[in-house]
């Protein structure tokens, strides 16, 4: 892989930028592999990275059904932060912010980390005590959050109606700084040229339609639409279809899909300088760096594979925006889309081995799986590779429905998040 | 936005007024202090999740306020039949399938793409 660099820039641009190779390869597949990762989206990608990288494991295969960063990874709002409250959560998605900081060097590929602060506004008395309670939770745990008065709210993001006459009052925020957002598409990218570049097959349009096992009920390989592929370790990184896929092998999942939608508006000059996201109204509205607003809804109120959504949700939303910030009333939206997101009925996800030897999965992150995509990479990849899960992972597992040990993030925070 | 036939009020009404509330065909223990941990996992939290036709509980919420099973697709949302609580299931065969019809998500326009 020819590395990515201001020298490099200057060479193609010398002579006519006829030398960039390509990013990544699409190999033929082979019959057999020590690893086969199915899904290439953010999580199954850098899973696949992180063999390659920490565990030496190289000869891994990762099948996808549609493109590379085509599911959710694609589809999301781009936000980052770990201001999570319960000490399992605050773990793995920390360990995600810290390694984003790092991200671009380490993949040498720009992915747009940009700390730019998430501000989650509090509207009522009960946000005001829920979110101080975050905040407290949060600083034990060495994260940062902090609680803002609707002036110093005002300060930080200026588009935001403080008055005391708006529909939705806000008396007060809370400020995670080293939240922010990312590329989402630049994120699927880097860990696809890099993983690729340590040997990682890539196999775009194919689609898994059978999980084999061996007389003793171990993982052998799997059946796809260009034919078998044998391996002993299978990880299952699917978001909306991984009870599609652990039907296949037999294993019921505590998951539902719902559809989630997001939007954009007309690109503008730069306005937003930072996240705001409101749980009470349910919205979620930043700035890309092309210009747009992007804009997060919630999820439909019933199950769903049609990557929609209704259109009463996302008219929620944005009469929620036009609220909180009344200068875009007259913005004209451009794209909504929808992807399909598994929820957990604890609302934290599942990072573990699975009753099936051989068989791991990487689920559930529901509405909030972007954020976390390098730390739940690199821990699966650590769960994978010694078939023992990490200790940030631990406490992730599929047994937590049997045992009661749940991690109630929903509880929590109230909303899907 | 869907329309849905309530069994009760015989009308077809916006989607708004309905709620959905999970699987049907579900019989609720009546023994819970003595099942096991494995049994009460598979009622209480384990889903089926289908992708396409499956059976599910919705209640008219901001309208009559009852229950009814329906049974629907899940990958074009669309509803084959929906019928009132304690009935039993539907014989779908004289229905016409769903995906039959013109189906245009994500999945059946651009998933094989190549």
């Amino acid at each position: 892989m020819r590395k990515y660099s201001v020298f490099a820039v200057a060479r193609e641009a010398m002579r006519g930028h006829r030398g960039w190779e390509a990013q990544w390869t699409s190999p033929e597949p082979r019959k057999e592999y020590d690893v086969i990762i199915i899904g290439a989206g953010g999580h199954g990608l850098g899973t696949a990275y992180y063999l390659a990288k920490e565990h030496g494991i190289t000869n891994i295969a990762v099948l996808e059904k549609g493109w590379l960063g085509g599911g959710n990874t694609g589809r999301n709002t781009t936000i980052i932060r770990s201001n999570y409250l319960y000490d399992e959560s605050a773990g793995i998605y920390d360990h995600a912010l810290k390694l984003w900081d790092g991200l671009s060097q380490d993949l040498n590929y720009n992915v747009m980390y940009s700390a730019r602060g998430v501000m989650m506004l509090s509207h009522n008395i009960h946000d005001q005590q829920v979110f101080k309670r975050h905040i407290h939770a949060n600083r034990l745990n060495g994260i940062d959050n902090e609680w803002l008065t609707p002036e110093q709210a005002k300060e930080f993001c200026p588009p935001l109606d403080i008055s005391r006459t708006a529909r939705y009052p806000i008396n007060g925020a809370a400020l995670q700084r080293r939240g922010g957002t990312a590329r989402h598409d630049a994120v699927a990218w880097g860990y696809a040229r890099a993983a690729a570049d340590r040997g990682v097959h890539i196999i775009q349009n194919c689609e898994v339609t059978g999980i084999r096992r061996n007389p003793d009920g171990s993982v052998a390989g799997v059946d796809t639409n260009r034919g078998q592929i044998n391996a002993k370790k299978v990880g299952v990184v699917a978001a909306g279809h991984t009870s599609v896929l652990m039907e296949m092998a037999g294993v019921r999942m505590p998951l539902v899909s719902y559809p989630l939608q997001a939007l954009v508006s007309e690109p503008i000059k730069p306005i937003f300088p930072c996240v705001v996201m409101s749980n009470t109204v349910h919205a979620y509205i930043s700035q890309s760096d092309k210009g747009e607003l992007v804009i997060g809804a919630g999820t439909d109120q019933y199950s769903s594979y049609s990557q929609t959504g209704g259109l009463q949700i996302i008219t929620h939303t944005l009469d929620a925006i036009c609220e909180l910030f009344p200068i875009f009333r007259r913005m004209k939206m451009m794209r909504s889309w929808g992807g399909i997101v598994d929820v957990t009925p604890d609302r934290s996800p599942i990072l573990a081995k699975t009753p099936v030897p051989g068989l791991y999965v990487n689920c559930g992150w529901g509405t909030g799986g972007f954020k976390a995509t390098p730390g739940s990479a690199n821990v699966f990849a650590h769960t994978i590779a010694n078939d023992a899960p990490h200790k940030i992972n631990a406490p992730f597992t599929l047994e937590r429905f049997r045992s009661g040990r749940l991690i109630d993030e929903a509880a929590a925070a109230a909303v899907a998040h | 936005m869907l329309l849905i036939y309530c069994p009760y009020c015989e009308e077809e009404r916006s989607e708004l007024e309905f709620r959905q509330a999970g699987d049907a065909h579900i019989a609720r223990p009546t023994n819970m202090t003595e099942m096991t941990d494995e049994d009460f996992e598979a009622f209480f939290f384990l889903r089926d999740n289908v992708k396409g036709l499956t059976f599910e509980r919705w209640r008219h919420l901001n309208g009559c306020g009852r229950f009814f099973n329906a049974a629907r697709d899940t990958v074009s949302d669309k509803f084959l039949t929906t019928y009132k609580a304690g009935l039993p299931r539907p014989d779908l065969s004289t229905l016409r399938p769903a995906t039959e019809a013109i189906v245009e998500t994500y999945e059946a326009t651009e998933s094989d793409a190549k």
